[in-house]
């Protein structure tokens, strides 16, 4: 499993009901489901990896983020998880919202923005920044609201959620991720776990 | 059939009878004494019996899913783009059965049967049936086959409908469900159609009633119109357009009422061999069964408390074309088991053809079907094997 999906998965509780909105191939549902009893649905609209889903047993439903979760009731999961989708939604700002009327608590894992080869590409060398977390060029990439992790923490702040642990890696590589000294600096990915 | 038999056909299968002298009784009040039910079978059943997949045909549906009756048969079963070895249902893993509904002209017990009461063909005298009718007739099947629990119901339209309820009615004998093409009740706008089509029908001088068998005489023009009508439901604008367009049969217009347009010509055709091969009370009784499923009319308009008896896995299916039963009535069904806390996976297969999709290949309808079915296998392989 990815060291990010590792992170988030040591930290969803034992039996929780889980929605995994962008679930992907259902790796972190599949495994939650195999050794901590959760349950829920993964929301995917990458059709490979709602085939995937469908092989593993994960119950994943066709569903556009950007449409919002009006089809789902106020408190219906413990917990919903978002990796690497935050800075596609047209309104991340809404879905924070939305997340959080759906459960109590949610985890999300986006590119820090401000990590400092990021910095140095854009303002040493002048260039938007192409790393492994954001592997587009500027013309056809999906990103189109990216943030640092100051910017976040910012956010959750406006909106009166609480934030309750907060990690930085490289989510590439096992062992990497912490509670590092300087995150908005050296972190290249963020991982926010937040309540209302 | 092709003179070289594809490793993914089931190839030649001959329908089965099974009869039953049991009463059946039916949600309108009253009972059939005694039926018949016909039937296929495709694969082999495994030891336990939990490899057995039911398949729940559609309006004009039958039980000929998969495969050819004679090696001179023009085309195979209605669902031979899905079943058979190697395929989405994959028939060298479950012992799959596809039955013809009470009620349907394929000779299963029907209107064209004889009244043990009367010593006539029951006609328009045969009961309207209902879809948990249907589900109860097919649970004596399984009975009588030795299929406790079926590792899967599957059906599109009007056969998505029939899973629906087997989920709901006998929750025990399903572990997981597929609903095509479906939706949990119809609108004003499909009752309508079926409105016009039962009255195109019954406004059909030949049709006496019902009784035009005993007038030696078939309401064939009703029933052209019928499927006309129906037909339009089944393909989307785009399709038609793309196939027909404008395009005329003649050189140029003709200022009459003869076929002129493509579409027209493609549309009487249609109904024409329609209506030489189907029996119009079928058809009628067909509509009337789609018309009333409304499980959650049962439960004061609540649809997840009328899911709440489901214990099994669901994989419903739309297509984005499809407008008579639109992909917004599966959305409806899969957000009312999303709030029943049932398992649910939903995809909306990108098709242009139509509500005829759910019938046709398609790559990633396969790839969802299958993905689904392959995980069905899956569980059902490693539970026998656990039990051996």
């Amino acid at each position: 499993m990815r060291a990010d999906l590792a992170l988030i998965y040591d930290w969803v509780p034992h039996g929780a009901r889980v929605l995994d909105l962008g679930c992907g191939d259902g790796t972190l549902l599949a495994a939650l489901s195999a050794q901590k009893q959760v349950t829920g649905y993964g929301l995917e609209i990458d059709s490979d990896g709602i085939s995937r889903c469908l092989e593993k047993g994960v119950d994943v439903i066709e569903q556009d983020l950007d449409q919002g979760l009006t089809n789902i009731p106020d408190d219906t999961f413990d917990l919903v998880i978002m990796t690497q989708a935050l800075q596609v939604l047209r309104r991340p700002d809404l879905m924070l919202d939305e997340m959080l009327r759906v459960a109590n608590e949610c985890i999300i894992a986006f590119p820090n923005f401000a990590w400092w080869r990021h910095r140095l590409s854009l303002g040493i060398k002048g260039r938007m920044p192409v790393s492994r977390s954001l592997p587009h060029a500027w013309y056809d990439t999906p990103n189109i609201h990216l943030s640092t992790f100051r910017d976040f923490s910012d956010l959750c702040r406006q909106q009166g959620h609480t934030i309750t642990d907060r990690a930085v890696g490289n989510g590439s590589t096992e062992g990497q991720w912490r509670h590092r000294r300087w995150p908005n600096l050296f972190g290249q990915d963020a991982i926010f776990r937040v309540k209302r | 059939m092709p003179e070289t038999l594809s490793s993914t056909s089931v190839g030649l299968v001959t329908p089965q009878v099974a009869r039953f002298d049991t009463p059946l009784a039916l949600a309108c009040g009253r009972e059939l004494p005694a039926f018949e039910l016909v039937y296929e079978t495709y694969g082999t059943l495994n030891e336990t019996a939990s490899n057995a997949v039911l398949i729940c045909h559609a309006l004009s549906g039958h039980h000929h899913a998969a495969g050819y009756h004679h090696v001179d048969d023009r085309k195979p079963g209605w669902w031979d783009a899905h079943i058979g070895p190697g395929k989405s249902i994959d028939t060298r893993r479950f012992f799959v059965i596809a039955v013809n509904n009470l009620g349907g002209c394929h000779g299963s017990t029907g209107p064209a049967s004889e009244n043990p009461a009367t010593g006539r063909i029951w006609g328009p005298d045969f009961p309207l049936m209902t879809v948990t009718d249907w589900v109860n007739s097919q649970a004596m099947l399984a009975d009588r086959l030795g299929i406790q629990r079926f590792a899967a119901v599957v059906g599109g339209s009007l056969g998505g409908m029939q899973v629906l309820q087997w989920a709901m009615s006998l929750p025990e004998r399903v572990a997981n469900a597929t609903v095509v093409a479906a939706t949990p009740r119809l609108s004003a706008q499909n009752i309508a159609f079926n409105e016009v089509a039962r009255q195109a029908i019954r406004s059909d001088p030949e049709f006496f009633d019902g009784w035009y068998t005993e007038h030696q005489t078939l309401p064939r023009q009703g029933l052209r119109l019928a499927r006309m009508v129906g037909h339009i439901t089944y393909l989307s604008e785009h399709s038609m357009g793309a196939r027909f367009g404008r395009d005329l049969r003649t050189d140029s217009l003709n200022y009459g009422y003869d076929v002129e347009f493509e579409v027209e010509s493609y549309l009487r055709y249609q109904g024409d061999t329609f209506s030489t091969r189907f029996d119009a009370n079928t058809y009628l009784l067909m509509t009337k069964a789609l018309d009333y499923f409304d499980p959650a009319g049962e439960h004061e308009d609540d649809l997840p408390r009328a899911l709440s008896t489901a214990t099994c896995r669901f994989l419903v299916v739309s297509f984005t074309t499809d407008w008579r039963f639109a992909p917004a009535r599966s959305r409806e069904l899969v957000d009312a088991l999303l709030r029943a806390g049932k398992h649910v996976s939903y995809a909306n297969i990108d098709s242009p053809h139509g509500h005829d999709a759910f019938l046709l290949p398609n790559e990633r309808y396969e790839a969802v079907l299958g993905g689904f079915m392959t995980r069905v296998a899956n569980d059902v392989e490693r539970t026998t094997e656990g039990n051996l």
